[in-house]
């Protein structure tokens, strides 16, 4: 078993209230330096077998199509 | 003959009784139809009811996309044939289907918003929403938690040029609505996607007016007419 | 399951009798594990000692209170409306038309401190189970609130999400919140209370019981699988059996979902349609404990279970964790052998899982004599073999000794007459808005506003109105109204009279919508029983209860007690929350409390007599920071006639609002209308303060519509009601006339005044 983790974010032009309400807290509880907070998702997907090109393409149209909505999110994916 | 008007049902579905009592309520008979069952039943347009599809756990909307009745109704909707309204939930699952340009996000609060609103009319030239006069104010409920419109500004540049906004809050949109939008519809006019509930707005007794049942009463008299919303606008 | 450890079984126990056992650990006295070794002529299994420690909790048995709540029944008020009583997972009374209602308040206030969103949210989702369970479709819900100062750090961590949990629970649920009520106090911080109601409608011939009859008939659990959710009490048993360290630290919290609850609504809905269960039991507290044990006593006795059916979310589960378990939306049925296809089928269309993990079996009559018998197995090993009936029915109970507190004669005694009253109209202006937004009495627009009341289409009446109404069916005119209330100050001075305080509120809450008070449920939320004090003010509070509904005629169908509220040695006020609910023959008659818009002129008319009483108070509060004295006297022959004055009314529709008089008194109830109706008010009273600012009960204020003026004096004759014509509707302020002068405050002013508190606190985050 492998695990292909996708990290799903709000692109960067859209407003990102959760992010903004945690970069206050931030402020008010003392941790001074932070400029900005964007809070995303993370999906640790399982795969049988080790992880070839086919089976990451697969996932990579998972998160295209599902995982993610292309219309407001970007995300990345990796193999751990 | 009575049109038949299909309210959709996915697990989660919540306001669909409430649709089909609109439905009722304009004078047209509500047909039931399940998620699982890729059957529209021949009906004459179809509501996307509000809820929380799957518990809108993903994100809202975005695995009810994948049901086999929307297997069906997508292409029926994308011809321009078959009139669909999608209140809330619904709204936001045309957004993902990409019946509907943009997004619906988090409201700006972080709250669930429920709420009266104000909403002016801005296209009467839609399926929907010919029973109304452009700029009307009709007062209907709003309750989200997901309501934030938002589109690129390219997207909503376009959507205004081509009168595809069909209605904006009148007051700053409480969920903090891209350019104060609270609906917007395709490029024919068939499809429409609304944030605030109609349906909870056709009875004295339980709603804050019946200003809503117009957009049951325009379906009927689209229906009735038998040509397609664009062409057949007076707006 | 090669690497579970070996269970405790029924012959190990029989033959290690002096194996000890860690009941102490699990919150059990030492002669109740002694009457359990008693009632099984042996030491109990691990799995049985988790059984008896979780039923006969406090929690699950009430031993403490049962001797009190008994008056309910012995003092129950003879009712046609009644047609289950208390003791089911919730009572049912009749609404006419071949309708019935069951409705139930219950309380999850510990769980809501340690994790305020999931706290709330299963608080909710465990209240619906038992209304469906019933065999009812849940229609709306309720909560009524305690917390901390507004101003204490821990109110901003636990009041908004007690709140987001609620709405996250009830509005994915799509039930319509209707209303309740919410108070700050010293005492509530680290202790909130959050109880949750609910009510549900069914047909007559559609209520369900809690049982199991019929050997052979299938035991089915079905909904959420089983993981180690509130089982910190089976993480003692596991440690001390086996001493296996992944089992020692589990979370106790309880993880809601309520997309999953709403697929076991619909689910179960469909299956009590076609028939297909005999006895159902939802899976609260106790889990699988509660409801093996509680079906089996409700029918034959007995039962057989196979522990190793139940499926689990986390494998690793040992048979005690399993039956201590508190993971959320599960059922468990009853179901015909030849039934259990049909049964299958619906649940997989609603893509619920179902299992069945035993079925009931016969007793024989020396088995039923001594309370049934229940046998669960593990993976082939019997690891309880006990009658059920001893650990449903036969828990201790216990006569907690009581005593008036000792500092009770100097709080009463401790009278406001020795306040200082306003002096001047400026005095009493500024009084009059400091009262207004008052935490407990401000706009709580910043709740409700999360809270969805319009699903389901037929919710006539919400907050901030007096009570909730909803109609009973889309088709229907009959409606039911609830309202909730509870004042600890009041049941602090005098749990008695303070008890029935909170239930004439809301006697009055659900008058003044027009509706017919029917039955009461309650949730008692009390310091530690084990303190005589508390104790004696339960004792008074249940005895007040008891009388007040035998007077009005309003039984009490259920409830639930919550005990240990409390810091170290300082309980909170007692705070019994009073649900009642009546019925309206036709919802269009319903009363708003909006001052009606358009009707400048008409007449509004105060109802019932006014008297210097501010004791409790929170004039007495918000000014001066006191408590003492004696609350508003009680008068429930009063409090009827006004209630059948205004239900009269409403039925002749010669009221064109109404607004049940409480916390605030009549200053505040004629500024709520005026913002709700966006329209002013100009009263002539002759002594301002204590017009303004009494709380004295069995009153109300209303409009008169101009044509039925001498239509409405008859009325109130005929039923005794004092009614003094005190002002007219009209203008943009609210203005206050006296002998010696008066004052006027604009609408804009009251508004902000009332709508900012919770705004300013919530909003700055």
């Amino acid at each position: 078993m492998a695990r292909v983790v996708v990290d799903v974010m709000l692109k960067p032009e859209i407003l990102d209230p959760q992010g903004q309400a945690i970069a206050g807290a931030c402020g008010r509880l003392g941790f001074t330096g932070v400029s900005e907070v964007r809070q995303g998702k993370r999906f640790e997907v399982e795969v049988d077998g080790e992880v070839d090109d086919a089976k990451l393409a697969d996932v990579r149209r998972m998160a295209e199509t599902l995982l993610a909505n292309p219309v407001i999110e970007d995300f990345s994916l990796r193999v751990e | 003959m009575t049109a038949r008007v299909g309210v959709v049902t996915f697990p989660g579905s919540l306001d669909d009784r409430d649709a089909a009592r609109a439905v009722r309520i304009a004078g047209a008979e509500p047909v039931a139809l399940w998620h699982d069952d890729p059957d529209l039943k021949g009906v004459d347009a179809v509501v996307l009811p509000g809820g929380f599809s799957y518990g809108d756990y993903l994100r809202c909307g975005a695995i009810a996309r994948f049901s086999p009745i929307m297997g069906e109704l997508v292409p029926a909707a994308r011809s321009g044939n078959l009139p669909v309204l999608g209140i809330c939930n619904g709204f936001q699952i045309l957004c993902e289907s990409h019946l509907l340009p943009g997004a619906l996000t988090r409201n700006k609060s972080l709250r669930f918003i429920n709420r009266d609103v104000t909403l002016r009319v801005e296209s009467t030239a839609t399926a929907w929403t010919n029973r109304y006069t452009d700029g009307e104010e009709i007062r209907i409920v709003l309750k989200s938690g997901e309501g934030c419109y938002v589109a690129d500004t390219a997207t909503l540049d376009e959507l205004e040029r081509t009168g595809r906004v069909v209605a904006r809050y009148a007051e700053p949109a409480p969920n903090g609505s891209r350019r104060e939008i609270a609906g917007v519809t395709n490029e024919h006019g068939n499809v429409v996607g609304l944030m605030p509930h109609p349906e909870h707005a056709v009875e004295d007794l339980t709603g804050p007016s019946t200003d809503g049942l117009g957009f049951f009463t325009s379906l009927l008299a689209h229906l009735a007419d038998g040509v397609p919303a664009a062409a057949g606008a007076t707006g | 399951m090669p690497d579970a450890p070996l269970p405790d079984t029924v012959a190990t126990a029989q033959s290690t009798p002096d194996t000890p056992q860690p009941y102490a650990e699990l919150g059990m006295a030492q002669d109740e594990y002694a009457r359990v070794r008693e009632i099984l002529g042996r030491r109990p299994t691990s799995a049985e000692l988790a059984i008896y420690s979780v039923m006969w909790s406090e929690h699950c048995s009430y031993k403490s209170s049962k001797k009190h709540l008994r008056q309910f029944g012995e003092k129950a008020p003879a009712s046609d409306a009644l047609l289950v009583g208390m003791g089911e997972n919730a009572g049912v009374v009749d609404v006419g038309g071949g309708r019935a209602v069951t409705f139930k308040i219950e309380s999850h206030n510990h769980p809501s401190y340690v994790e305020p969103h999931q706290g709330a949210a299963t608080g909710v989702g465990g209240i619906v189970r038992d209304i469906l369970t019933m065999g009812a479709r849940p229609v709306a819900v309720m909560d009524a609130l305690r917390f901390g100062p507004l101003d204490a750090p821990d109110t901003r961590r636990v009041l908004p999400g007690v709140v987001s949990g609620i709405s996250f629970y009830g509005n994915c649920l799509g039930l319509p919140n209707i209303g309740g009520e919410i108070g700050f106090g010293a005492g509530y911080a680290g202790n909130p209370l959050v109880n949750a109601l609910c009510v549900g409608v069914m047909r007559h011939e559609d209520i369900k019981l809690a049982q199991a009859p019929g050997p052979g008939n299938k035991v089915v659990l079905f909904g959420a699988t089983t993981g180690p959710d509130g089982i910190g009490g089976a993480s003692v048993l596991a440690s001390a059996t086996f001493d296996d360290e992944s089992h020692a630290k589990r979370p106790s919290v309880q993880v809601g979902d309520p997309f999953m609850e709403k697929l076991l609504i619909e689910c179960s809905l469909e299956l009590f349609a076609a028939d297909l269960v005999v006895g159902i039991q939802d899976l609260g507290a106790a889990g699988v404990s509660c409801a093996t044990t509680e079906l089996a006593a409700g029918g034959t006795g007995g039962m057989r279970i196979e522990l190793d059916r139940v499926p689990l979310r986390d494998p690793r589960l040992t048979p005690e964790e399993i039956l201590m378990s508190e993971s959320q939306e599960r059922m468990m049925a009853i179901v015909e052998p030849a039934k259990l296809d049909a049964f299958l089928a619906t649940c997989r269309k609603w893509n619920i899982l179902a299992s069945v993990i035993g079925e009931v079996t016969d007793v024989t009559p020396e088995e039923a004599e001594r309370g049934g018998r229940l046998v669960m197995t593990w993976h082939g090993e019997t690891v309880v073999d006990m009658p059920p009936r001893t650990a449903s029915d036969e828990g201790p109970v216990y006569d907690r000794p009581y005593a008036r507190p000792a500092d009770q004669d100097a709080l009463q005694a401790d009278t406001p007459d020795r306040l200082e009253r306003p002096k001047t109209d400026d005095d009493l202006r500024e009084q009059l808005l400091r009262v207004l937004a008052a935490p407990g009495v401000c706009d709580p627009t910043w709740v409700t506003q999360q809270y969805d009341r319009y699903v389901m289409g037929n919710t006539v009446l919400a907050t901030p109105d007096d009570g909730g109404m909803i109609r009973v069916a889309e088709d229907a005119d009959t409606g039911i109204a609830l309202a909730v209330d509870g004042n600890g100050r009041y049941t602090r001075l005098d749990p008695y009279a303070g008890t029935q305080a909170a239930y004439a509120e809301a006697y009055r809450n659900v008058a003044a919508t027009g509706a017919r008070p029917l039955a009461v449920t309650n949730c008692l939320n009390f310091g530690s029983p084990e303190d005589p004090a508390v104790m004696w003010q339960f004792a008074e509070s249940t005895r007040g209860l008891a009388d007040a509904c035998q007077t009005l005629g309003t039984p009490v169908t259920g409830g639930n007690v919550s005990f240990y509220n409390q810091t170290g040695d300082t309980a909170i006020n007692p705070t019994p929350v009073i649900g009642v609910l009546g019925v309206i023959g036709d919802v269009r008659d319903r009363l708003a409390t909006a001052l009606p818009a358009g009707a400048d002129g008409a007449r509004i008319v105060l109802l019932g007599r006014t008297a210097e009483e501010f004791g409790g108070s929170v004039w007495a509060e918000v000014v001066h920071g006191h408590l003492g004295g004696l609350p508003p006297k009680v008068d429930l022959a009063a409090e009827a006639a006004l209630g059948e004055l205004l239900a009269e009314a409403a039925e002749a529709g010669v009221l064109a609002a109404a607004h049940d008089l409480s916390d605030g008194g009549l200053g505040v109830a004629v500024a709520e209308s005026a913002l709700r109706g966006g329209v002013g008010a100009t009263l002539h009273v002759t002594d301002a303060f204590t017009a303004l600012f009494s709380e004295s009960g069995a009153r109300a204020v209303v409009v008169v519509r101009p044509e039925s003026e001498d239509a409405f004096a008859a009325l109130c004759e005929r039923h005794g009601v004092p009614a003094a014509e005190i002002g007219t509707v009209g203008g943009e302020a609210l203005t206050v006339t006296h002998p010696e002068g008066g004052f006027s405050v604009s609408l804009a002013e009251l508004r902000t005044a009332y709508e900012s508190t919770l705004p300013a606190v919530f909003d700055a985050e």
